[in-house]
């Protein structure tokens, strides 16, 4: 029963965002003020009844009902019971509804939020918003039905794949999805601007949370995928240029380039129709990643699900959201007025030069990724872009970005000092200079690049941190000043510091990878094994059951040279339903860097295949993309957010005073 | 509907599972510490063919293994790195290589990332200079700012 009623609210839900997609713009074409705030009301019923459907669906899969299909397809009784939850969007039906889900919530919370947009925007935002969730929902009943009966129910279900059976999967999907589909809002905005055909600064200023929350909620995403996949897969990798990957990375790379093409918008009133595409490229970017992942056309490591049918129904929506909303664009782009004027040396500049780099580096995943798939359609020759490829392409592009991020945060807007801005970061640059000759000098004989990447990180954290502390400090002396100062900074000013340093942060973590060691070999009980810093001695190989896998846990003493370290288990697993095994990493944190065993065969001579790991500054890695979050999370405090935007009859107030 | 059965054809080719990795194996490993960093180096560089984008250094396949062994004992026997690519892909064909190789097929995915970059640059610079031209035009004059004036007054007024 609750099932059908799980089903028969999705169809519901169906109903009313037609309604959210069509009445709002009735109403605002007839200047009929009711009609038009159909949208709100609509948005916020249709996110409780797809509600309900995700509960009805949760509440099938804790109580492992097996007449359910998908329930038996990704499910086991065993389960403990967060898997039992989390398999809800372990596969394919679950995942798309999930997707939904949080379509809708932000519809609802666009039509909740308070901030006064003009009627207008929001009714053609959430008219667009409409479109979009009729268009998923749409895609859900007809191909992807997660509540489809099965008769006669069988006595167990298959259990889910058990290398998804992870704390990792009840968080990456979950915030990977509120990055993807929270790039909608800026679409729908962007659609609804295009429609009203008047884009401006209170504009922008609406924009700009959505796209701060997507971006935040992607970067944790992305970080927490690839250390999922780090400690899951077993060899150590965290970044594999795989096309699911790069399909998060895109939206990612586009969503930062809006970031910070909003921010002249808003400040500067320029970049207008740069930034509307963005908006559209942005989005058309989700779907073009949802459509990679559930089509499973470029067939990966992550993709769970593939069905031709289903790849041809996202296709059809991909070429409408994409088409569409590039057509409308083309028709009514050049209608938007260009803004503000800025000099070559400026803020503003900086902030294109930027959006010209980090587009180039997201054209170049782009083209990496369907280049092979478009070849082989108009050619049939197969070749592969793997990760030499981009590790070719994309790293030059985003250096001379890097290089360039710790200049163009100090430019002024309008009119910039380039020389006084050289001079504010060159101690900055002297440092990461230092940093990179230290280590050289150092590691004698090591990789090359290395040094430098990590001098470039150091450039970017140093940089970060002089220019919010040159802030602080001022002219003005006493601790008080600068604390008073220090507070009466805007929270994006921190937020623009914290996310900065967080780049560079991950930069010396990638680059440390280079000194990262790895050590193949068979141990014994009692026998040791060295890797980098560290030594492991394999202590005991013993069985272990868990609620539905068996395990065979080895137990090593790890140290560092004199330096005990405690004890470290990595364990194989078989799962019992599927009969598949699992590798079970141990890995012990040892300040930013990490020890990594990861079992392979038992050998005919009783010893077993291990492979030791010391992962240098590896944390960095993922520790700068939090910190580049929490950036974003701060800037979204920012005060200009939560007061009412301007209206615009009053353009002065919405200047802003110059950071 | 050609493409249709290419994509279809290029599901069923992925849908080996390819499992946790294990990889390089304790036996594989060459004595030979040089030797064995170049065969990493090479298997790294090399598409494991029936696995979803791995390379056979990263997969566990039996096909991976036994190209790893084929690597080592093709470096064993003498040849140089460039030697063993071409000994592979002289079997497997360019689609085991995950470096693409630069010929008129590629040529466009190589050189599109610099394209793009140097025709970006092109465009802003043009556009600079259009913008400086727009700076220093020449000011209103009285009775334009009169105009103006006149018609800011209407749009304020509606």
């Amino acid at each position: 029963m609750i099932v059908e009623i799980g089903h028969f609210a999705l169809a519901l839900a169906l109903g009313v965002a037609v309604v959210q997609a069509l009445v709002p713009l009735w109403g605002v074409s007839r200047q009929d003020t009711a009609l038009a705030s159909v949208g709100p009301a609509a948005a916020i019923t249709c996110f409780l009844l797809v509600a309900v459907s995700f509960a009805a669906l949760v509440s099938a899969y804790v109580r492992s009902d097996f007449s359910v299909e998908t329930v038996v397809a990704n499910s086991h009784s065993t389960q403990p019971l967060i898997y039992k939850f989390t398999s809800v969007w372990g596969n394919h039906e679950g995942s798309m509804l999930l997707w939904v889900l949080i379509l809708t919530l932000f519809g609802a919370l666009v039509a909740l939020a308070r901030n006064s947009l003009p009627m207008r925007l929001r009714a053609g935002t959430l008219a667009a918003q409409g479109v979009v969730t009729v268009a998923f929902l749409a895609f859900v009943l007809l191909t992807s039905n997660p509540f489809a009966r099965l008769d006669p129910p069988p006595a167990d279900g298959q259990d889910l794949n058990p290398i998804l059976q992870d704390l990792g999967l009840a968080i990456h999907p979950p915030l990977l999805y509120v990055g993807y589909v929270g790039f909608s809002i800026t679409y729908a905005f962007a659609v609804a601007a295009l429609i009203d055909g008047r884009i401006d600064a209170v504009w922008a200023r609406a924009v700009r949370p959505w796209t701060l929350i997507a971006w935040v909620f992607l970067t944790l995403g992305i970080a927490m995928g690839s250390y999922w996949a780090y400690y899951e897969l077993g060899w150590g990798g965290w970044w594999f240029w795989d096309p699911v990957e790069n399909a998060s990375l895109m939206p990612w790379l586009a969503g930062t380039a809006l970031i910070h093409s909003t921010v002249v918008m808003e400040k500067r009133d320029a970049l207008k129709v740069w930034t509307i595409l963005l908006a559209i490229l942005t989005f058309s970017l989700s779907l073009l990643g949802t459509f990679i992942v559930r089509s499973g056309v470029l067939t990966s490591v992550h993709s769970f699900a593939s069905d031709p049918g289903r790849g041809l129904f996202i296709l059809g929506i991909l070429v409408f959201f994409v088409g569409g909303s590039l057509a409308l664009f083309a028709w009514r782009a050049p209608l938007l007025r260009q803004g503000g004027l800025f000099a070559p040396v400026s803020r503003e500049s900086a902030l294109v030069i930027n959006n010209l780099f980090i587009a180039t580096a997201c054209a170049t995943v782009f083209i990496g990724t369907l280049y092979p798939l478009v070849l082989e359609m108009l050619t049939g020759d197969k070749i592969s872009v793997g990760p030499p490829f981009f590790n070719a392409t994309f790293v030059p592009v985003l250096v001379p970005l890097l290089l360039l991020l710790p200049v163009g945060q100090t430019l002024a807007w309008k009119r910039g000092d380039l020389l006084g801005a050289g001079q504010r970061v060159l101690a900055a640059f002297i440092l990461g200079i230092l940093a990179a000759l230290a280590l050289i000098a150092f590691s004698r004989g090591g990789p090359v690049l290395a040094p430098l990447g990590v001098g470039l990180g150091v450039f970017l954290v140093a940089s970060a941190v002089f220019d919010i502390g040159e802030r602080v400090a001022g002219r003005a002396s006493g601790v008080q000043a600068m604390f008073s100062r220090a507070v009466g900074l805007p929270r994006s000013a921190w937020g623009t510091a914290f996310a900065h340093a967080g780049v560079g942060l991950s930069v010396i973590g990638i680059a440390a990878a280079a000194w990262s060691t790895e050590t193949i070999g068979v141990l014994k009980v009692g026998e040791s094994m060295s890797s980098g810093r560290y030594t492991i001695t394999l202590d005991s190989i013993a069985p272990r059951s868990g609620p539905n896998f068996r395990a065979e846990v080895a137990r090593f003493k790890l140290a560092a040279g004199d330096r005990e370290l405690g004890i470290l288990e990595a364990s194989k697993r078989v799962y019992t339903a599927r009969a598949m095994p699992t590798t079970e990493a141990g890995i012990r944190t040892d300040g930013l860097s990490q020890a990594y065993v990861a079992l392979g065969d038992p050998q005919p001579d009783g010893g077993i295949a291990v492979r030791f790991y010391d992962k240098p500054l590896i944390l960095l890695v993922w520790l700068g993309a939090v910190v580049m979050a929490f950036g974003g999370g701060l800037s979204l405090t920012d005060r200009r957010f939560r007061l009412a935007a301007p209206r615009r009859a009053q353009p002065r107030a919405i200047v802003q005073p110059a950071e | 509907m050609s493409w249709m059965r290419r994509l279809l054809a290029l599901l069923l080719l992925g849908l080996v599972w390819a499992g946790p990795s294990r990889a390089v194996q304790p036996d594989e490993v060459l004595p030979n510490a040089a030797l064995e960093h170049r065969a990493r180096e090479i298997s790294a560089g090399l598409r494991c063919l029936v696995c979803q984008n791995q390379s056979i250094d990263d997969s566990d396949a039996p096909l991976a293994r036994d190209l790893r062994i084929l690597v080592r004992e093709r470096l064993t026997a003498g040849d140089n790195d460039a030697q063993v690519r071409d000994f592979v892909v002289a079997r497997y064909g360019d689609f085991v290589l995950l470096r693409p190789p630069v010929n008129v097929r590629t040529l466009l995915l190589w050189a599109a990332p610099f394209l793009i970059l140097v025709a970006g640059l092109i465009y802003l610079w043009r556009r600079t200079r259009q913008q400086a031209a727009l700076a220093s035009a020449v000011p209103l004059s009285d009775e334009e700012r009169r105009r103006l004036e006149a018609l800011m007054q209407e749009e304020r007024a509606e």
